[in-house]
């Protein structure tokens, strides 16, 4: 079953084009991995996905249903998640608090609950809180959970966000440069973590990244885009050896 | 029904407070003007409690919050007056209502304009607080009662000691109750980042209007207060500048803190009316030098407010049920 199809997806920004006619597509289960020079249009196509800009043209099907035009927390309800590249977490809440965030939107309980404190308040609550302990631990966070989010590591202000993404139990992931200022030993340790994650959550994934080691390792396919395109596609074998590839990256004299 | 969990303090903290100032108030110790600014230092906090779920908790920056006060107030005395009330118990529904039609002209008003950011959303409410002041200035135009520029007369007083506090009491806890709850999660959640708290679930749009409703119901039933208390209404009392006190209690207090706003609420109205009793009578207009010094001084001994974003454990409010 494919996860997610882009027909023709365009988006300018006053007269420059940053996605130009774009269609890829990707199966259930499938990581697929997103590259491209700096400014080449691909956290605009995460947007895009994601609802929080719209198309000016173009189709997007998640799981054979047309998504364009949703706003962002429908998305979110229908299993589509993501992370982001400068992480964006909810600064005055605790650690505890961005995971159950989600999962309260997810299946909360009405206002006249939340007021008279129902029963079921309670039990929302306390499955929330069971959920939110869950992932915590899968990202060994559990001692840190009363934390207020800004005052942890970078690194785990990073499994943090990756742990907020996962909570309203998505279907497809949209991972935006996860390995964002980390070194090559971190570099590894984020492979198996999305390795991991993938297995345990049976997701689909798109990443965004530009360490090229993390990319080959663990993408099934690779898309390439430059200045709004998609320039190459296909394994992370065909795709390095592709000439295109090599041009945007380096320039046409390497080649 | 689970109303009151986690509140035994603040209830027992409200209950001692009450028979203190009955004492007061009927051993004749507090004369009858002092008693009438305690009373208002509740409908203070109570509207002052609705811009801080607006502004503080959600970070929906609104200058108008005076308006929905006096929308409140005009509408208590209006229907109370229609409808003859002169007691306390035609007086509840005359409460509600003028809340509730506070409530949903801040809804009316919310669809469009909350779909502004900042100071965006500043100046629309501003502009909104401004043209609620007019159209009470020409308020006897539509209907002589309502007494235009030359004020609202005749309102009996009804609000007392039992109504004002009590009132307060049980709306902060369900202001707490909301606060701590998934509802106050995700204002907070729209108030560090709103395009996140989209992405992650969160009806914004949605949410951020029911924080705007709530907080101008709250405005609503201070209003129907203060019109039951001090019998007579004037637009003035319900320009600009009243957002402004307001917007000074919510930030003094700390923008996300309701012990903030219940503090600061105190102490603005002890500054101001003190500070009348104080001062001799030819240099009373010194207050507006000494308050802005005064508000310059706790701004920076404590930027983030007396409370910041923290709840007192003295009154057992910042208990998660």
């Amino acid at each position: 079953m494919k996860a997610l199809e882009v027909y023709g997806l365009t988006k300018n920004f006053g007269g420059i084009s940053a996605v130009e006619d774009l269609s890829f597509s990707l199966e259930e289960f499938e990581t697929l991995g997103f590259i491209g020079p700096n400014g080449a249009g691909k956290t605009t196509v995460f947007n895009l996905i994601s609802g929080i800009t719209r198309p000016d043209a173009g189709k997007i099907i998640f799981f054979n249903q047309p998504i364009v035009g949703l706003p962002p927390y429908r998305l979110a309800h229908l299993g589509l998640s993501r992370t982001f590249q400068n992480l964006r977490l909810f600064n005055s809440l605790k650690v505890k608090e961005q995971i159950s965030a989600p999962l309260l939107a997810a299946k909360g309980y009405g206002l006249t609950s939340a007021i008279f404190r129902t029963g079921q308040f309670e039990t929302s609550e306390k499955t929330a809180q069971y959920k939110t302990n869950i992932l915590l631990d899968f990202f060994q966070l559990t001692d840190k959970k009363e934390w207020p989010a800004i005052s942890l590591p970078y690194g785990e202000q990073r499994k943090l966000e990756l742990a907020r993404a996962l909570a309203m139990n998505p279907r497809l992931m949209l991972i935006d440069e996860p390995g964002a200022g980390m070194n090559p030993r971190e570099i590894q340790d984020l492979a198996n973590t999305l390795k991991k994650v993938k297995e345990q959550f049976r997701l689909t994934l798109i990443v965004i990244e530009h360490q090229m080691g993390l990319i080959m390792n663990i993408s099934d396919r690779v898309v390439v885009m430059d200045f709004g395109q998609k320039i190459a596609e296909g394994l992370p074998a065909e795709v390095r050896s592709n000439r295109q590839v090599i041009e945007a990256y380096l320039g046409e004299a390497a080649v | 029904m689970n109303f009151l969990t986690g509140a035994k303090r603040f209830l027992l903290s409200s209950l001692l407070v009450y028979l203190f100032l009955k004492i007061f108030f009927i051993s004749g110790l507090f004369s009858e003007y002092v008693q009438q600014i305690i009373l208002l230092a509740f409908i203070v906090i109570l509207t002052s409690l609705g811009l801080n779920v607006i502004y503080g908790y959600t970070g929906q920056f609104s200058l108008g919050h005076a308006g929905f006060y006096g929308i409140g107030a005009y509408t208590a005395a209006y229907l109370g007056t229609v409808f003859q009330v002169e007691g306390l118990l035609g007086f509840w529904p005359i409460l509600f209502l003028g809340g509730a039609v506070a409530g949903l002209l801040g809804y009316i008003i919310g669809v469009p304009i909350l779909k502004l950011r900042d100071d965006f959303l500043a100046i629309a409410t501003l502009g909104f607080g401004i043209l609620i002041r007019v159209l009470l200035d020409n308020s006897d135009k539509v209907s002589e009662l309502l007494g235009g520029s030359r004020g609202f007369i005749g309102i009996p007083k009804i609000v007392n000691l039992e109504t004002a506090f009590w009132v307060m009491v049980f709306l902060i806890l369900v202001t707490r109750n909301l606060i701590f709850s998934r509802f106050g999660l995700f204002w907070q959640c729209i108030k560090d980042d709103e395009l996140a708290a989209g992405v992650f679930g969160i009806n914004t749009a949605g949410l951020k209007l029911m924080a705007f409703t709530y907080g101008c119901f709250l405005a609503g039933i201070g209003g129907a207060l203060y019109a039951y208390l001090y019998t007579f209404l004037h637009p003035s009392n319900f320009d600009f500048l009243k957002s402004i006190d307001f917007l000074i209690i919510v930030i003094v207090g700390g923008m996300g803190s309701i012990t903030g706003t219940l503090y600061a609420g105190l102490l603005w109205v002890a500054v101001i009316e003190g500070l009348r009793i104080v001062l001799p009578a030819q240099m009373l207009e010194l207050r507006w030098v000494f308050i802005p010094i005064l508000l310059i001084g706790v701004m920076m001994w404590k930027p983030l407010g007396l409370l910041s974003r923290k709840e007192s454990n003295l009154l057992g409010l910042g208990e998660r049920g």
